[in-house]
């Protein structure tokens, strides 16, 4: 599974950190970015829970 | 139309500050998305209130149509005597605003890339000992007692503390901040009373600004005077309006959401005996309880006429950016007006959507979970003591203004 985050609608709402802290991380100013890619197996459920409380719908998922 | 009478029809007349409203809006939320989803008034000028969550994020987003010059729900008049002697006298003024909230790009651009640093999710480890033990010394103070004002005693008097410090001001002025705050933002129709606490905060912090800049350090106020943008420094006003609206921004908001988490676990019991045998479910606990309690309604201006899902906005109309109706919509939330300690799915807006999610939005969310946390800790049985008693603060901001809770 790959995800990524949309710099362009990401606004530092910090959800995804929140939910998987083990596949993002967020800089100063609250732009997100993936850390595990691919997502690993373990983390797949967590990776969609990150997609589902995406306040700004900034999170896609590239690949299954 | 006078702003007195009792509301007929809510769609068409509605008044935010209607105490049945303030004391339960849900219902009315509910009923106007289905029969209404843009509600209209001109109770304050013509207001416009979207409810559902597409149509609150969308204009959110439309910052062309939708500015932010105007965030006020109830406007306030400036006080633009005194404001104008200031500016003659080359002092310091709110001319720019209250910036980032009250600005558009690119005013807000810069504004708010300066102010994220200091509020950033890893920044805010940094505060949360301090945050604790704010809430450790108020619980000490409440020890032995049967019954306690949960609002008073407890939640309003952590944010206020917390942003102090991070601010570098006098916490010991806690309670004077808390009441020029509370001045300015519960005394909708009090013209007089949310002046004088306008112009507190500003004589307080150009005091301020003229200490930091004979005495520098490293507090967010040092940093913002030693700040060049496009080589040259701030104006003193903007940094009068960031710092103004750091105080403001932090104290009601947060104190909302502390005490209405208590009032539902006080009158929760199961909720609030399943956090206390779960801590574990303390952080998607506080995303819900922001959720369901969303304290914060903003405003924006419509700049140019624009029709929106059929509704004719004028130009000098006012949106009011409903977070809290919008984080009870069923379209994306299942069941929404039932809490739900444990749900997954929570895309909540109660921080706003767009560029000016808050920027505090990272430090409120830490205060409410330590709050929540210390109190449970100390104080795990507790009930509310005479729901009649309980008082609901409305406007801008909704909170539990008074919460007598029964210990044990």
């Amino acid at each position: 599974m790959r995800i990524r985050v949309d710099p362009a609608k990401c606004q530092g709402h910090a959800r995804c950190i929140g939910v998987a802290p083990e596949l993002f991380d967020v800089d100063d100013y609250g732009l997100s970015s993936v850390i595990q890619d691919p997502v690993p197996k373990e983390l797949e459920d967590k990776a969609r829970l990150a997609v589902a409380n995406c306040p700004e719908y900034a999170i896609e998922v590239v690949t299954e | 139309m006078t702003t007195t009478e009792p509301v007929d029809d809510w769609a068409k007349d509605f008044d935010i500050l209607d105490t049945s409203y303030v004391g339960d809006p849900f219902g009315i939320w509910a009923e106007l998305r289905d029969r209404c989803p843009i509600a209209h008034t001109d109770r304050r000028g013509p207001t416009w209130m979207p409810t559902r969550y597409e149509d609150v994020t969308a204009i959110a987003h439309d910052v062309g149509h939708f500015s932010s010059r105007r965030v006020a729900v109830i406007p306030l008049q400036a006080a633009a005597g005194e404001e104008s002697r200031r500016v003659e006298n080359d002092g310091p003024s709110l001319e720019y605003g209250l910036p980032p909230i009250s600005a558009d790009p690119p005013l807000h651009t810069w504004t708010r890339r300066l102010l994220l640093p200091w509020f950033s999710h890893h920044r805010i480890t940094a505060y949360m000992p301090f945050t604790r033990e704010t809430c450790r010394r108020l619980l000490d103070q409440l020890e032995g007692a049967r019954e306690v004002d949960a609002a008073v005693d407890y939640a309003q008097q952590i944010p206020v503390r917390v942003i102090a410090h991070v601010l570098g001001v006098p916490s010991d002025m806690a309670d004077t901040f808390t009441g020029w705050v509370r001045e300015v933002l519960e005394f909708a129709d009090d013209q007089e009373k949310r002046r004088h606490g306008i112009l507190s905060l500003i004589e307080f912090f150009v005091a301020e600004l003229k200490a930091r800049r004979e005495h520098p350090g490293d507090d967010l106020i040092s940093e913002l005077l030693r700040t060049e943008v496009d080589g040259a420094p701030l104006a003193d006003s903007v940094v009068l309006g960031m710092a103004v609206l750091l105080l403001i921004a932090g104290v009601d908001t947060t104190w909302s959401a502390i005490g209405s988490s208590l009032w539902h676990l006080a009158s929760h019991p199961e909720d609030r005996d399943r956090l206390v045998s779960e801590p574990g479910l303390m952080p998607v606990a506080v995303e819900e309880l922001l959720r369901a309690y969303s304290p914060v309604t903003m405003a924006r201006v419509v700049t140019e006429d624009v029709e929106y899902r059929g509704c004719p906005m004028r130009t000098d109309d006012k949106v009011l950016m409903n977070f809290p109706a919008a984080n009870r919509d069923p379209e994306i939330f299942e069941d929404p007006d039932t809490v739900h300690l444990d749900r997954e799915h929570n895309r909540h807006i109660a921080f706003g959507s767009g560029i000016h999610r808050c920027a505090g939005s990272n430090l409120a969310r830490m205060e409410l979970q330590v709050a929540l946390e210390e109190w449970l800790a100390r104080i795990p049985r507790f009930s509310v003591a005479d729901s009649k008693k309980v008082t609901w603060a409305g406007g801008q901001v909704r909170g539990p203004r008074i919460l007598p809770v029964q210990i044990g």
